[in-house]
């Protein structure tokens, strides 16, 4: 019982943690191209860059 | 927050790239971009297929165009757009993740509440399941109640009244358990729920979410309007919608009219296909009429604007369209229909339940728990997943294979038409220009190398048509000097000495272009529209497929007949917008199912009063906008494709609602005898769920 008093509290914490950081996900755009960002890691960026 | 050098004068544009599908394709635009002077930054967003492009003042859009075009895409200018364009996604997400978190929250602290917990410890978890639960289901339940409460305002009820009936009396049920310290609570069941059902929505938001900026980049974005002559001979740009009767426009070679009028100088060949249908370009002097949409081939001409805006032939079809499409959104959809038949049996079903309890002498609150129970396992989850996740695999199998889905609807109206009516030109045909394949076999490599430096010289449909054929052929330019081209008569230049053309034919019955090069006898190279790849192949399939076929052409007769000779199909031709729409509406009212494919201005009545239709890719603004489906490839096996992964998902669907049927056939005689737990609700309740989207996802090869 005593355990339960410490661990709910941070097991909720971190949950709200998870949802707090997928709301400021949401309002920072990182939704906007869902299909670029899944092919944007193919990019090389170091080969021959321009400028 | 990244800080971008600023520049004094910084202008961000926004162009459409529809080519774009791979990450290749994002480093070619973005690089082939960053290389040039003037461009600070260019970022690709593939989802909608556009680039946002920050530059200084010294390049503009055009120029923009001309360096994707570099990087081999062809590209459009995107007119600013105020707003941000609207998304079916974003106001789920949310929910989403409310319900999602609330649910694996409260499901721990009921796992162990299953597992025994007794006393202080189940109530403390009961309320702090309450504590987690009760916003969230407020929160998160918002879009069921608001759907539910606009149905049951309007006298009907769908998919969303049971849905929140069962939502809000076991949260109701739950808290006044907790409050007495009872055994059970039905928070967990009540958010599972939620997101299983949100989980769908939102995978069917995206789904159209998707399809629809696929078709936003096909649309073409480029300002419409027409150089206007002043009273001095100036030249200044107007808008569409700023052109009055009365103004002389200068219409170039290559342009489409921004309004009807009359021709005050010039002659010139005009393509009213977009418009009528007919393919054969009309002949119109000064003193004729010509129409907005149609557009001038051969020799720039000026001509007064007769009526614009609201007035033209144009409008006139956009209003015929709109009335059709009031029609159509009185279709019911299948969950809808469904949720008419099991709402009423679901809740009279639960008030029986109750009533039989306390006629056997239960108390009312023993014999509520029993009803409510009744409610929350009959609570349509699979059936609320049934349709959505079968939609979402099918319509991802199609858009693989080159098939947008505009609307869920479609696939249900699609599986039972029994009637197709198609278009011709850019249907049947691909409402292009092609040149003979054969004449230009029989030139020789040097004359082809100087027809295809000729061609790029000019911007005319049949020259472009021609480097088109050309370069895809494997032909490398020749070098050319003083070349000109002369309006109405053709591309003049000279190669190694020799004076070369490429030159509208003396006399010729059919569009062609006459080549002259010097080296041999002068070449004339037919011009026309051809049938679309495997178009024989396909009408044949969607017959054997029990549908009827036929064409509905604006072309002539003669032009038709042709056509529906090689493919095999009767035809009626010169049917104009409103004499299509009539056929659609007759065919309708004789209980036929009827299914449209079409791509012109012309064809948009009829696209619209059809049960389905269906667009290529390359149809006007009006068809794409109208069409349910839209396919991007050439070939024209997408029709009977599309039918067949409609009648499939539709397959799917039914399996779907029979699985749901069945899984009640067990669960509700164990409600109704008050031996189910939240335990035993949580468990069917996922099973059944993951049943009905494990089926569904045997759609994924539905386009094969």
């Amino acid at each position: 019982m005593n355990g339960v008093i410490i661990l709910l509290p941070i097991a909720l914490l971190l949950g709200l943690a998870g949802l707090a950081a997928f709301f400021w996900a949401l309002r920072n755009n990182q939704f906007e191209d869902p299909d670029g960002a899944a092919a944007r890691i193919l990019l090389d960026d170091d080969e021959d860059s321009p400028a | 927050m990244t800080a971008l050098p600023q520049f004094p004068d910084e202008h961000v544009s926004v162009l459409a790239v529809p080519g774009m599908h791979c990450a290749g394709c994002m480093s070619k635009v973005e690089r082939g971009l960053l290389a040039h002077d003037g461009v600070v930054a260019a970022r690709v967003n593939l989802s909608s297929r556009m680039v946002t492009v920050t530059h200084d003042g010294t390049v503009d859009e055009g120029d923009l165009t001309h360096f994707i075009a570099e990087a081999g895409f062809e590209a459009q200018p995107r007119r600013k757009q105020a707003e941000r364009p609207y998304s079916a996604v974003k106001p789920l997400l949310a929910p989403l993740a409310v319900a999602a978190f609330a649910a694996m929250n409260v499901m721990l602290l009921s796992v162990s509440v299953w597992s025994g917990a007794e006393g202080s410890t189940r109530e403390l978890f009961h309320w702090i399941s309450a504590l987690i639960a009760l916003p969230a289901i407020g929160f998160a339940g918002r879009p069921f109640f608001r759907s539910a409460w606009g149905a049951l305002k309007r006298g009907t009820t769908n998919m969303d009244v049971p849905i929140s009936l069962g939502v809000i009396i076991a949260s109701g049920l739950s808290l006044y358990e907790t409050w007495v310290g009872g055994q059970h609570a039905w928070f967990d069941g009540a958010l599972m729920l939620l997101t299983f059902l949100l989980a769908g929505r939102v995978l069917d938001a995206m789904m159209r979410d998707r399809a629809r900026s696929g078709v936003e980049a096909l649309v073409s974005q480029a300002a419409k309007g027409a150089q206007v002559v002043g009273a001095d001979g100036s030249l200044t740009y107007l808008a569409a919608e700023d052109l009055q009767p009365g103004m002389v426009m200068r219409v170039a070679t290559g342009e489409r009219l921004a309004a009807d009028g009359e021709i005050v100088s010039g002659r010139s060949r005009f393509d009213q296909s977009l418009l009528t249908g007919e393919s054969r370009p009309v002949a119109l002097a000064q003193g004729e009429t010509a129409l907005a949409g149609t557009l001038n081939l051969e020799a720039p001409v000026d001509v007064r604007v007769s009526s614009a805006g609201a007035d033209t032939t144009l409008a006139e079809i956009a209003r015929l369209m709109e009335a059709s499409t009031q029609d159509r959104s009185r279709y019911v959809r299948i969950a809808d229909r469904a949720a008419r038949l099991y709402a009423p049996a679901v809740h009279s079903l639960a008030l029986l339940t109750v009533v039989g309890w306390l006629v056997a002498g239960a108390s009312l609150y023993q014999a509520l728990v029993i009803g409510v129970a009744v409610l929350i396992i009959t609570c349509p989850c699979a059936l609320g997943l049934a349709v959505p996740v079968s939609q979402v695999v099918a319509s991802g199998a199609l858009m693989r294979a080159g098939i947008l889905v505009k609307d869920g609807s479609a696939f249900e109206r699609l599986a039972s038409i029994d009637r197709a009516l198609l278009d011709k030109t850019g249907t049947l045909t691909l409402g292009r220009p092609v040149p003979d394949e054969q004449s230009l076999a029989t030139l020789s490599e040097d004359e082809a190398a100087i027809a295809l430096a000729l061609a790029s010289h000019s911007r005319h449909p049949l020259s472009r048509a021609l480097e088109k054929a050309l370069t895809s052929n494997g032909i490398v330019s020749a070098t050319l000097t003083n070349v000109i081209e002369r309006a109405g008569e053709g591309v003049f230049g000279t190669c190694e000495g020799r004076a070369v053309a490429l030159k509208r034919p003396e006399t010729s019955g059919t569009t062609a272009v006459l080549l002259q090069t010097g080296l041999g006898p002068d070449r004339l190279i037919p011009v026309a529209d051809t049938l679309r790849p495997d178009a024989r192949d396909a009408i044949e399939l969607l017959q054997a497929q029990g549908i009827e076929c036929s064409i509905l052409s604006g072309d002539t007769a003669r032009g038709a007949a042709g056509v529906a000779r090689e493919v095999g199909l009767t035809v009626q031709a010169n049917a104009r917008p409103e004499d299509k729409q009539a056929l659609v509406a007759r065919l309708r009212n004789a209980d036929r199912k009827v299914l449209m494919v079409g791509d012109g201005l012309n064809d948009g009545p009829a696209l619209a009063a059809a049960n389905v239709s269906i667009a290529p890719g390359s149809a006007s603004d009006v068809g794409l906008q109208a069409a349910d489906f839209v396919f991007v490839q050439d070939s024209l096996s997408a029709l009977p494709r599309t039918v067949r992964a409609s009648r499939k998902t539709m397959q799917v669907v039914k399996q779907n609602f029979a699985l749901a049927i069945v899984y009640n056939l067990f669960a509700v005689p164990l409600a109704v005898a008050g031996l189910v737990t939240p335990l035993i609700a949580a468990i069917a309740m996922s099973a059944s769920s993951l049943l009905v989207v494990a089926n569904s996802l045997r759609l994924m090869r539905a386009a094969k």
